[in-house]
């Protein structure tokens, strides 16, 4: 298994943002993290990428425990993350900001350079690279996130909500190239609201409701899953969505 | 782009060494190598806190490290001038590195920092003021001995191109950093500590690397000092004056730019002597400029005069790579 989560948990004071959530990623895959607002998904992906240090459980990163790395440590196992709320290097422009994630594995500024630009035609940002970050619209800076991330050549990819705040025409442009990453060798683990991606991306998705994992599978089977109904529609949806259908039928 | 990002600095180097080919004028010379003196303070500055981001109120610190440890080195010991200064590039580099590690491995950013720097600097300004070792408040006296080996010069000419040899030395590292890897990451660090950390970035030693090569070359300045003056008190070394200086010169010429410390300190001291002689020796009237010219950079040019040249001027200043 590339990446799992033993029994994770974080707390905030007196709030659990994630309790006891496990899940494993598996190589080469496609794997999403679905779950209503404030369900504790971004909290999970930061303790994966090391920015928070889980209150319990472990991180596991092709069988070994890394829950101890620092974030860059992790960054140059191969584990890259995208922010929900996007973190660009204001004051630089777009190739700059790609320079300073394919700086990791290409020490030569030229080198560097090189790979920045193709990543940056790669994900459709090949005429903006004279562009101030700050200048972007929200869908630049979107691909200006999953740029950055991908320019460190990663291994396994964390996507935050990387389609949120795109029009449908928008996010049928980046389907295909989030589809090309993975072909590519990428494994993607991808957090999304945008039900019609994740149906269209995923092999295996992961539900999160209150910090808890409550449902696991391929799309199809968790969107029919009566308890991640109960937990986006509220208690005695499942039920009420069952009646309507059969009363149809 | 591998050599011409270099040209600038020659051709504004060739341009000050030629000064004393030209001219005789004491005043001149000596005001072209304090200028130069803290040039390379606020060199050192410019690259902790114009390039990193960490904005330093105290880099007093520094140079005072580097006065002390040389005259000390001297006074006390007879250690050569040059072996001296070797010494205080290292204790400069160490007083950086301590002061980074208690600082921002604590975490401590913005303005936390910069107190924490202030408050370093005014203790050792305080020890040094009391220490017998230092000379407390008498400072220390060197001993006259022109010559290359002991680091003075009979000639202001010779003293003047040694300054500018080692401003020069400090541009061609400033320039080789901006090119460079580590200079990305003391940029991505300035501009946002998590998604440098996402990238793969180890913040906390770019930031232990800069302030020890910030505090080298700060130091390096002070030994300057020391070797043209042959004197150091504790308000000297120490004093708030240095740390003004360092700070206001990259910010007045275009903070974290490599040009940026000379411009600024050229500007800012050019308009003082002006001012001085056309309004006549009323006190405190270069530092009524420099305060007057700060209010103009904070207001109305955030990018100091560089970043007017970018905006008024984007090829030439594209050309001259600032
Ligand atoms: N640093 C923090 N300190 C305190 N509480 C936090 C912190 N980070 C997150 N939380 C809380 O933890 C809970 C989970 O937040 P999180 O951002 O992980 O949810 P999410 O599933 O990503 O939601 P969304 O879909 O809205 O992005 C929320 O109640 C949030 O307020
Ligand atoms: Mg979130």
């Amino acid at each position: 298994m590339m990446l799992s989560t033993q029994t994770i948990t974080m707390r905030f004071g007196g709030l659990t943002a994630v309790d006891q959530a496990s899940l494993r990623v598996r190589e080469g895959s496609i794997t999403g993290l679905i779950g209503p607002n404030g369900a504790g998904k971004t909290t999970l992906f930061a303790v994966i990428a090391g920015f928070l240090q889980p209150t319990g459980g472990q991180v596991l990163w092709q069988g070994r425990d890394i829950t101890g790395l620092k974030p860059h440590q992790r960054a140059q196992l191969g584990i890259a993350r995208t922010f929900q709320i996007v973190q660009p290097f204001q004051g630089l422009n777009v190739l700059e900001n790609i320079t300073i994630g394919s700086y990791l594995r290409h020490p030569k500024t030229d080198e560097a350079i090189a790979k920045a630009r193709a990543v940056a035609e790669r994900v459709g940002l090949g005429r903006e690279l004279e562009q101030q970050a700050s200048s972007l619209t929200v869908a630049g800076r979107k691909r200006l996130e999953l740029a950055r991330a991908l320019a460190t050549e990663p291994k396994l990819l964390l996507l935050d909500e990387v389609l949120a705040g795109l029009n449908p025409s928008e996010i049928r442009d980046i389907i295909p190239v989030i589809r090309a990453i993975r072909d590519d060798g990428v494994t993607i683990f991808m957090i999304e609201h945008v039900m019609q991606a994740v149906m269209n991306l995923c092999e295996e998705v992961y539900v999160l409701a209150q910090g808890q994992m409550i449902a696991e599978g391929t799309p199809a089977s968790v969107c029919n899953d009566p308890a991640v109904i109960e937990a986006y529609l509220g208690k005695g949806a499942a039920t009420r969505i069952a009646n309507l259908g059969g009363a149809h039928a | 782009m591998r050599i011409n990002g270099y040209i600038p600095i020659i051709l504004v180097t060739a341009a000050l060494a030629v000064v004393p080919l030209v001219s005789s004028s004491n005043t001149l010379f000596n005001f072209m190598v304090m200028s130069l003196i803290i040039t390379l303070a606020a060199q050192g500055w410019n690259i902790l806190g114009g390039v990193a981001g960490q904005t330093s109120f105290g880099h007093a610190l520094f140079f005072g490290v580097g006065c002390y440890t040389a005259a000390m080195l001297q006074f006390h010991f007879g250690v050569n001038a040059w072996v001296a200064f070797f010494l205080a590039l290292l204790a400069g580099a160490a007083a950086g590195f301590i002061l980074g590690f208690l600082s921002f491995r604590a975490g401590l950013r913005g303005s936390y920092f910069a107190l924490i720097t202030l408050a370093f600097a005014e203790l050792m300004r305080i020890l040094a003021n009391a220490s017998e070792w230092t000379g407390g408040a008498a400072g220390l006296l060197l001993k006259l001995d022109p010559g290359l080996a002991n680091m003075q010069f009979e000639s202001r000419a010779s003293f003047l191109w040694l300054a500018l040899a080692f401003v020069f030395v400090g541009l061609v590292i400033s320039r080789a950093i901006a090119g460079s890897r580590f200079g990305a990451h003391l940029v991505a660090v300035r501009e946002n500590e998590d998604a440098a950390r996402a990238l793969g970035v180890d913040v906390l030693s770019v930031k232990l690397k800069a302030i020890s090569l910030s505090g080298a070359m700060t130091a390096a300045a002070g030994v300057l000092y020391v070797q043209n003056f042959l004197y150091i008190d504790a308000n000297i070394g120490f004093g708030v004056w240095i740390s003004v200086e360092a700070l206001l010169a990259p910010l007045v010429g275009g903070r974290g730019l490599v040009l940026g410390p000379l411009i600024g300190t050229f500007t800012l001291h050019g308009l003082g002597e002006l001012t001085k002689s056309f309004a006549g020796r009323i006190p405190g009237i270069d530092l009524m400029v420099f305060a007057v010219v700060l209010i103009g950079v904070v207001a109305f040019a955030s990018g100091g005069v560089l970043g007017l040249l970018r905006r008024f001027a984007p090829r030439l200043a594209r050309r001259i790579a600032v």
